[in-house]
Formats: structure tokens, sequence, C-alpha cells
């Protein structure tokens, strides 16, 4: 598999994991290390003063994991910069998953906040990797403006409904010129494997690894599955028949008859 | 003196940022302060002064995607 290059910096895989919703760290850390991802977000939190709670970075932080910082809860780009900058400064990263999403109900992004954002973001140094629209149009302009990586959703945040906007995916991932990764919506390793399929750099997947059964095996699914996809991207697929006709693949002279 | 700290009025003798994150037994890595809406780096905390009423506001790495 081709290696993904974000910034400069080369990732083996091509699975980014998000570590909301697990019913505790130690499962999360272990879901990590199943997943073979090597970039992992984090949110930002106020510190409560008198509880002396477990420290989430100790279970993220390993070796060849790279951090990425999200902006979630800020409304506006103004939010958006001092919140990277708290996170540059908490974490030691200038890398950034900024999101705007003003609308608590569908945690949808902001696209003019977002764009406005990322431009001043790319100024400051930051590596932004933009949660977005599946909008080619906004897509174009965030890679215009700095943005290391488009980020566009398959789906609202959290449903698993897979790439409800895949005609949308297709046309951003080849007017591309930078990675395209896949964030929000994935539901199930073949909703990754399609995007894969389909040429998306990578995907980023939370909650249907975090809520499964059994998160770990299903990290281990989403390993697998997007690494499939990849493979099949690379190799190169068949071209879809435009009819329902069936074209053997077998020889149909018949060998039992005279 | 009153400043406040993630929105609750805390007594504090702390003069600089620093001696207030001491003073709170904050963790010096992981964090992230800002006083009065911009963020502080920690080269700074020893000089940035406190004084009655401001708000300081700590951050720390949560959960999220």
């Amino acid at each position: 598999m081709e290696k993904l290059v974000i910034a400069g910096r080369e990732f083996s895989s091509r699975l980014f994991l998000g570590t909301g919703k697990f019913n505790s760290n130690e499962l999360m850390a272990k879901a990590i290390e199943a997943s073979g991802t090597e970039m992992v977000t984090v949110a930002m939190k106020r510190v409560e003063l008198e509880d002396k709670e477990d420290d989430l970075l100790a279970h993220v932080a390993r070796p060849g994991i790279q951090l990425l910082p999200n902006t979630s809860g800020v409304r506006n780009a103004e939010e958006a910069v001092f919140a990277a900058q708290m996170a540059r400064e908490a974490f030691g990263t200038n890398w950034l998953k900024l999101e705007i999403h003003p609308d608590p109900r569908y945690l949808l992004p902001d696209s003019t906040e977002t764009l406005k954002a990322t431009e001043e973001l790319v100024k400051l140094g930051f590596v932004v990797l933009p949660y977005c629209q599946a909008d080619p149009t906004l897509c174009k302009h965030l890679e215009e403006a700095g943005a290391a990586t488009v980020m566009p959703l398959g789906a609202p945040i959290g449903t698993n409904k897979g790439l409800q906007t895949r005609d949308f995916l297709r046309i951003i991932i080849e007017q591309a010129n930078v990675p395209v990764v896949v964030d929000a919506g994935i539901g199930a390793p073949s909703h990754a494997a399609e995007a894969m399929e389909m040429g998306a750099s990578a995907c980023l997947v939370n909650t249907a690894i975090a809520v499964a059964g059994d998160p770990v095996a299903m990290a281990a699914a989403f390993k697998q599955a997007v690494e499939a996809g990849r493979m099949a991207y690379e190799a190169g697929l068949g071209l879809q028949a435009a009819s329902m006709v069936a074209e053997a693949s077998s020889p149909l002279t018949a060998f039992l008859n005279e | 003196m009153k400043i406040w700290v993630n929105s609750k009025e805390v007594e504090t003798a702390a003069v600089s940022l620093a001696s207030l994150v001491e003073e709170l037994s904050l963790p010096t890595q992981g964090i992230a302060v800002a006083v009065e809406n911009r963020m502080v780096p920690r080269t700074q905390w020893e000089a940035c002064a406190l004084s009655e009423g401001m708000r300081v506001v700590v951050v720390k790495a949560a959960c999220g995607g």
C-alpha cells in the first residue's frame, strides 16, 4: 500500500480514530492498538479543580501516533483560533482537526466560518485538517487556503448511515490535490471500504467502533476494511457494466455436448 | 484576592499565573491556560501577573472524535 503523506509526515495506516464514547479509557487504548491507527483525535475540556481524574493522554499518546486535537464546541472562526492556540499549547502539536458546528442538533459544519478559520490558522502555522460539508467547491477553497487535507462528511456525525454524500465525495476526490479523509457517518467496515475504493485517502471513525458490542474487534475489522478498500483502489477496480446482461468469466463452450 | 478559574470563584494568594498553577496543584503538562480569553504560553506563566477579578480558563484533553 502506498503511504499516506500529510504535511510531509508519512502514515502507514489510513484509519484515523476518534476517542469519544468509549466505555473506558482502557478499552479505548486497546481499540487504538487493534486499529493500527497512527492518528488519534482528542477534544478539550475545562479542568475540574477538585476532581483528579485519570489523564486521557496517558492512554492515547504513544510513539508513532499523531495526536489530532479538535476544536469541538467552538461556534465561529474566532473561537476556533482561540481553541487551536489552547490545543497547541496543551498537546505540543500544531496539527488540528478544525470543526466548527454551531448547531448542536445536526452538528453540521459551518462552511463560511470553517474557510475563514482555515485561512487564519494556516497563517499562524497550524496543520489544518478541516471537517467540512461534502461540497466540492468548498473543498477547493479550503485547499487553496492551505488546508493539509479536506475531511468531508459521509453523513451527520454519529449516525452510522454511511456514504450518503457519495456522489459529491467522488467529485471532491477527483478534484483534490490534498488527501481527502472521509469523516463522520461511517458506520460499518463496508462503508469505510467503499470510501477507500472510491479513492479516499483515509477514513476517520469513532462512533462505529466505540459503541460496537466489542470495540476492539470492530477496530480490527475497520483496519482490514480500510486496507482492503485501499488495495482495491490501487489495484484498479473493474468497470461496472452499464446493463444487467451477464458477461461470462468462464468459457461457455459446451464440453458436455457433441 | 478573588479570581475566577473555570467560572468558579477562587480565593488565592498567587500573584503570578505560575504560582496559581502551583497553588491549585495543576499538572504543568497537558494543559493550556488562558487569562482574559488569551492563551498564555507556559514560558510566560511566571511573568503573567494576576489581579482581582481576573478570569482564568484551564483546559486539558478530553475524549472526542
